[in-house]
């Protein structure tokens, strides 16, 4: 599939915005003000918010808008902040920058959900500006195999471990996620596999490992899309929890032999 | 000092009724966490058993499983009931035996005999005679005196749930005052109050010495109940165990002779603690026993039952009897007033298992210490069970001893109550505004004959303005039914013994209420912001309304028409008190249809913002449903905006979460795992904070 075009933010200060959670409790620490980016490149076959592909939906919003609106109920976010999701925020890095940016000037913690595909290290600099307010990072890994990355969610795996590289650099702390799906992600190498790439991380801040969940089908058929795992069940909550376990267990392996 | 009262620290509280004085000298701030808190015993576990048991049959029965015909209900009109003698540390029942419903007429003998009748028992024909042709009954009085058109408001439901022909409620006797100072001192008291009342008789000073009187007799007959139950409760109360069972026989006497719409405690917890402190220390009574006292009283807490209709329990939604007691809080001298026994009646939805009565209500604040934040959070997560309250909100107007009547109603204990008002239907008054006074369901001309709106298109001015005659209209008519109310209350089914447990002097909150807010912001943002179309009948009344295009909606944190909802709340109760009120009655009002919605929209037609004829409001100051859509903090801070002080009578707002979407319940971050890690950051730091309001 054709990468989409970058949404041009250079000249319009507006970003496009699919939607705003005042209440967000599980995108980063505290209570948390939520943004949802228009727009993403990936086609994880697991999406559930399939209706923050397109990326000329959504609405266009500036980052003062954005910020009134936080900051009108910022007594609730005292130990939380704002979290940039979506959608994938990076297609609109410069508003993403100029938020975050607006966001650190006001004290806000700022926390960005990505999965990082749209880094280029070309593009260092910018990033560096990006890197320079955001507290926190949530870090998607989808697939720690490049095979298997690549027809899970039609892009290349390669951008990905880059930017993963750049985030230890600028030394962003990083919470990595994990969906696990039964039958794709769910194998012992696998997971391993993510634990060898994760594992020597020094910024490495916390683990998250998700159960696949099929909260977003109701969603492709409204959209008219056909979804791609159809039939596929839930994962147990105690699968996750294992998976956890084994990518842990990898983490623990890998430091003990650096230190060695 | 009395031997009773025996190291307390002394203070005006044993000079004059003075309950707050007594516990600000003598109550212990507790700090730590609930590791002291102990299990229910043996005798708990079979007492419960039992009550189970009964609660098995009741249900099968059909939801009642006795009831009196024959014995009206009074303080003394029934012998001793028990579970089981032998094993109840605190006693006492409605009538002989538990879940037997008692006879309470004097708010209406219609009522009375549905209610036994809906529920296949007959009411003695004697006891119908007397109620009929010899003793008048609020129910009648009030009948009496109303106007026509307020009958035509009450059948229409534009006024609805009106307490006339049921017992009002919202009164909280003083029950602590029966613990601390014994029945014989607080007769004293009131006899002076009658031998000092004014000496030119006119009406309201013929009142107050009739009410004087009835209140002593009460009183006397307080003491009676103790007797039938073995005990002396004229003298004050030497331990925590009578303390608690003297404040209950206090509480019992109020639920035997009224069958309020709502039946509060108070503010206890933290009273009763003072006591266990101080049998603690005397090595009196253990952890265990204490422990064992409150879950008993709390166990009599849940059983208390009412006689009612099945549309009366249609309108509440079940069978409630708002038994509330408040918890915690802030002092004003800045000591928060948490104690053990705060944690110890929370403690009982564990021991007990979860229920929702008692109402136990915890008057939060972000002062409140940290141990007690986290219990709460726990007990909440485990019984969804516990009511939470603004204190620093309240504080303010109340002091600190006012405690929720009912959910939200606020009231400095024994110096304050209230004539309990149901609530106008503004969703309904909107539609009269649009149609000319006629109302769209019975095309009746219910409201005054004003000009309709005749254009197809409706325009915001046009319809503000007669909306604004309307609810002034409305007021009027609401605030001078409730006057013939509470006149017929006080008059045939005066709550003696509550108000015995109360000052001379007090403040009576005249309250009032508001059902369909988020109907009718939502309606007008459609008329102000998109464009509404009538739909009208063969003879021009409007029944529909199409709305063309996108409109503001209230629930999310929008100033357009959050606006619009606070000027509803401000305008209406603006009306309010341009009218006169019984008593002396301050007006208040209040948004918390909590459970009514439901009926209040069945009875309503379709209204401009797209709501279909029949469709329930939204409960309380709720947003309308699904029409929230940017989370639970802007839809908070749209019913935040609402001017609390209009509608100090309380604001609810119903907020059900699945558990999810309140955060992760297993920890991602790596505090638990030791790793060659920097030091974690600030930024990193789990949410493990309650401070959030």
């Amino acid at each position: 599939m054709k990468l989409s075009p970058e949404h041009s933010m250079k000249e319009c200060k507006t970003g496009r915005i699919h939607s705003l959670e005042s209440f967000g409790t599980v995108d980063g620490p505290g209570i948390r003000f939520v943004v949802f980016f228009q727009g993403c490149p990936m086609r994880c076959q697991y999406c559930h918010n399939p209706d923050t592909w397109e990326v000329h939906a959504g609405t266009e919003m500036t980052v003062r808008e954005i910020l009134d609106m936080y900051d009108k109920n910022r007594h609730f976010y005292k130990n939380g902040g704002i979290t940039a999701t979506g959608g994938e925020p990076l297609l609109q890095m410069d508003f993403l920058t100029e938020l975050f940016t607006e966001a650190k000037k006001e004290g806000i913690h700022t926390c960005l959900d990505t999965s990082g595909i749209m880094y280029r290290q070309e593009r260092q600099e910018e990033y560096g500006r990006l890197f320079a307010v955001t507290d926190l990072v949530l870090l998607d890994i989808k697939h720690s195999d490049p095979r298997g990355h690549l027809s899970l969610t039609s892009q290349k795996q390669d951008h990905i471990l880059e930017f993963l590289h750049a985030l230890e650099l600028a030394n962003v702390p990083v919470v990595i996620r994990h969906v696990v799906v039964p039958g794709i992600t769910d194998k012992e190498e696998e997971l391993r596999g993510l634990g060898r790439i994760i594992g020597t991380l020094r910024n490495l801040k916390g683990l998250e490992v998700l159960p696949y969940h099929t909260m977003g089908v109701s969603k492709y058929e409204s959209l008219g899309i056909e979804y791609p795992l159809k039939g596929l069940e839930s994962m147990d909550k105690q699968d996750a929890k294992k998976a956890r376990e084994i990518i842990l267990n990898e983490i623990r392996r890998v430091r003990r032999g650096r230190k060695e | 000092m009395r031997e009773e009262w025996a190291s307390f620290k002394e203070g005006i509280w044993e000079k004059e009724i003075n309950v707050r004085d007594f516990i600000q000298k003598n109550y212990t701030p507790y700090d730590g966490d609930d590791s002291f808190l102990a299990g229910p015993t043996e005798r708990t576990k079979e007492l419960w058993a039992q009550v189970m048991e009964l609660s098995r049959q009741e249900r099968e029965k059909g939801g009642v499983l006795d009831m009196d015909t024959k014995i009206i209900s009074t303080i003394t009109s029934h012998g001793p009931g028990y579970l089981d003698k032998d094993k109840e540390t605190i006693v006492g029942f409605q009538t002989d035996k538990p879940f037997k419903r008692s006879l309470q007429p004097y708010g209406g003998i219609r009522m009375a005999i549905k209610a036994c009748e809906d529920n296949g028992y007959h009411v003695d024909p004697q006891v119908v005679e007397f109620f009929t042709k010899h003793r008048k009954t609020h129910n009648d009085g009030v009948f009496d005196a109303y106007t026509p058109e307020m009958r035509a408001c009450r059948s229409s439901h534009i006024i609805t749930g009106l307490p006339d022909a049921y017992g009002r409620g919202r009164i909280i006797g003083d029950y602590r005052r029966v613990a601390l100072y014994g029945v014989d001192r607080l007769i004293e008291d009131k006899q002076h109050q009658k031998d000092t009342t004014r000496t030119i008789m006119y009406s309201d000073v013929t009142r107050e010495r009739e009410e004087l009187s009835e209140q002593i007799k009460a009183l006397k007959e307080l003491k009676e109940l103790g007797q039938i139950y073995g005990y002396d409760i004229s003298r004050p109360a030497k331990n925590v165990q009578e303390a608690i069972q003297w404040l209950y026989f206090g509480y019992l006497a109020a639920i035997k002779e009224q069958n309020g719409a709502a039946m509060s405690l108070g503010r206890t917890s933290t009273f009763i603690d003072i006591y266990a402190e101080r049998d603690l220390q005397n090595g009196t009574f253990t952890e265990e026993q204490i422990q064992e006292f409150v879950d008993h009283f709390i166990m009599k807490l849940r059983l208390v039952k009412f006689a009612r209709t099945p549309e009366y329990n249609a309108l509440f939604s079940g069978d409630p009897t708002w038994v509330t007691e408040s918890i915690g809080g802030m002092g004003i001298d800045g000591r928060h007033m948490v104690t053990k026994m705060s944690y110890r009646y929370l403690h009982t939805l564990s021991n007990l298992g979860t229920a929702p009565e008692p109402n136990l209500t915890v008057l939060w604040s972000t002062r409140l210490p940290q141990n007690f934040k986290r219990f709460c959070a726990k007990t909440s997560i485990e019984s969804s069970s516990i009511q939470y309250e603004n204190d620093d909100l309240m504080r303010v107007t109340h002091g600190d001893d006012y405690a929720i009547a009912c959910c939200v109603s606020s009231m400095r204990v024994g110096k304050e109550m209230q004539f309990f008002g149901a609530r106008a239907n503004l969703a309904k008054c909107l539609l009269y505004a649009i149609n000319g006074g006629v109302d769209e369901v019975s095309k009746k001309q219910v409201g005054p004959k004003y000009r309709p709106v005749t254009s197809e298109y409706l325009d915001y001015d046009e319809v503000m303005d007669k909306f604004h005659d309307m609810m002034k209209w409305l007021a009027g008519v609401y605030v001078n039914a409730l006057n013939i109310i509470h006149y017929m209350h006080d008059k045939y089914c005066y709550e003696r013994l509550q108000m015995a447990l109360h000052d001379k002097k007090i403040t009576r909150w005249f309250a009032t209420g508001i059902a369909g807010l988020s109907v009718v912001a939502d309606s007008l943002s459609a008329i102000k912001y998109a464009k509404v179309k009538t739909v009208r009948d063969e003879n021009g009344i409007v029944v529909d309304y199409e709305v063309e295009g996108d409109f503001p909606k209230y629930g999310n944190d929008d100033d357009r028409v959050d606006e619009i909802a606070y000027d509803i709340v401000h305008d209406f109760m603006a009306y309010v008190k341009g009218n006169h009120t019984y008593r002396g009655g301050v007006p208040t009002t209040s948004i918390l249809t909590i459970t009514s919605n439901v009926v209040y929209g069945k009875n309503t037609g379709s209204t401009p913002d797209g709501r279909k004829g029949g469709q329930p409001f939204a409960p309380g100051a709720n947003p309308m449903h699904h029409r929230d859509c940017h989370g639970a903090v802007a839809s908070l801070a749209s019913v935040s905006k609402l001017p609390f002080r209009d509608a100090q009578d309380g604001i609810s707002n119903t907020f059900s979460i699945i558990p999810g979407a309140l955060g992760k319940d297993d920890a991602i971050l790596f505090d638990d795992i030791s790793f060659e890690l920097e030091p974690d950051c600030a930024c990193c730091e789990p949410n493990a904070s309650l401070d959030e309001e």
